[in-house]
């Protein structure tokens, strides 16, 4: 958690506030810091997953593709008193992947003729315009698994996956909080779906303590 | 939105008829979520979601939920067999390269042309564009539903959109409480009205113009 620190950037795994890792979102608030910049798919519900750090004030910018979920950080937004980028779903997906994989950014025409192209370079390959979005990384990479070997591959739980993969390459430092820890070699290694390589550290997860919002 | 139960499914209804056997297909949340409930037992359909599903199947009954199971609106759903789980970036891939056959979607404009605003009101609501601009650029078909007016009792089909779009022509049928249109290259084509209203008063409800169709019926 020391390397977690006022100003930093965070990039979290999830979608809808699945596959958010609830231990470590809880660690973040309880060690206080602020003015963070928060990346991932959405801005969860106002006290599930990644959304309690949002609603508690502790973001100052946000980069997602939706916030409809949240109304505190729609509050937040027309208040000034946090930035949000909005990103379409699937090139927000892609510009994470590229900055996990050492790109620079994707070439896509989703966003064309639409308020998505604004202050973005076009560019034409074979005769087709395609809008320059960049790749996206973070000091940090939060992301849930379903289980990790101690050398840190992962492996997922149906739909909490989403995301996760993504996340976990694009971080400089990537926490990954898990349902259960095992040794090395007992993962199959034809179903490990994050290489170990890009995971710096496993946490146990103590579970969600929240209500999801169809409870 | 302010509709009633009914109404909402007979939207949904009339939505579930132009899916057919082996589609591929991806729901919006709201009305299109209602769509399954009206589909025939021998329409075998693969259910896309952006989190990472194809395949999905009913709602879990209650007590049943897997909280990690959930369609991209953030409910338990189930799968079918064939059902397989992949990252949200392939998810986008299926979309983008065009396999999704069907997607249905809510809408706050559509124009004569077939520009889609579903996703800001400037300065007064803003959740944010989710997958909204991949499925309705990219599926081969975009079907949108919504009320035929808004709050204010406004049309919201219109020679040209007032909100900032999602995409550019790309809606092919309009679904409301009030009439199916389709969007055709000479313009919007009235098919059917919903019972009790006549041609007449969807027209008078659409700010772009309408033609109407020689063959037009009316859902009861």
């Amino acid at each position: 958690m020391f390397r977690i620190q006022d100003g930093c950037t965070i990039m979290f795994g999830g979608f809808g506030g699945i596959g958010n890792p609830p231990t470590v979102i809880n660690g973040i608030l309880e060690k206080g810091v602020n003015d963070l910049t928060l990346i991932g798919n959405d801005s969860g519900f106002p006290d599930i997953g990644i959304g309690r750090l949002v609603s508690q004030g502790r973001a100052s910018r946000l980069i997602v593709s939706h916030i409809g979920s949240n109304p505190v950080a729609g509050q937040l937004m027309m208040e000034g008193k946090m930035k949000v980028e909005f990103s379409p779903q699937g090139t927000l997906a892609e510009r994470i992947r590229a900055g996990g994989v050492g790109l620079g950014g994707i070439l896509t025409d989703i966003g064309l003729d639409s308020m998505v192209e604004e202050g973005k370079q076009k560019v034409t390959v074979n005769g087709r315009e395609y809008l320059l979005e960049s790749a996206l990384t973070a000091d940090i990479a939060i992301v849930y698994a379903k289980k990790a070997d101690t050398f840190g591959n992962l492996i997922y739980e149906t739909s909490a996956r989403n995301t996760n993969p993504l996340v976990a390459m694009a971080g400089r430092y990537t926490i990954a909080e898990v349902e259960e820890i095992v040794e090395v070699g007992e993962l199959d290694p034809e179903m490990i779906v994050t290489p170990g390589i890009y995971v710096d550290l496993v946490v146990q997860s103590s579970g969600v303590d929240w209500k999801w919002a169809w409870e | 939105m302010s509709m009633s139960h009914d109404i909402r499914n007979r939207i949904a209804k009339r939505a579930a008829k132009e899916i057919k056997d082996g589609m591929i297909v991806n729901l919006g949340i709201g009305i299109p979520s209602l769509v399954p409930n009206h589909l025939p037992h021998d329409v075998y359909v693969m259910f896309h979601a952006e989190n990472g599903i194809l395949g999905m199947g009913k709602s879990p009954e209650k007590g049943e939920e897997d909280p990690t199971l959930c369609n991209a609106g953030g409910f338990p759903v189930t799968i079918v067999p064939g059902a397989s789980y992949f990252d949200s970036a392939t998810a986008f891939g299926m979309i983008r390269s065009g396999y999704l056959d069907i997607t249905i979607l809510g809408g706050l404009e559509v124009s004569e042309k077939g520009d889609l605003a579903n996703w800001i009101v400037p300065g007064k609501r803003v959740p944010g564009i989710g997958g909204a601009m991949e499925l309705a650029k990219k599926a081969k078909k975009v079907i949108v539903v919504m009320n035929h007016c808004n709050k204010k009792g406004e049309p919201k089909i219109l020679k040209t959109c007032t909100l900032p779009i999602t995409a550019k022509a790309c809606v092919s049928m309009i679904i409301t409480d009030m009439a199916v249109i389709e969007v055709t290259d000479k313009g919007l084509l009235l098919k059917e009205v919903m019972a009790p209203f006549t041609a007449e008063e969807v027209t008078l409800k659409t700010d772009a113009p309408l033609m109407i169709s020689e063959e037009i019926t009316t859902v009861t």
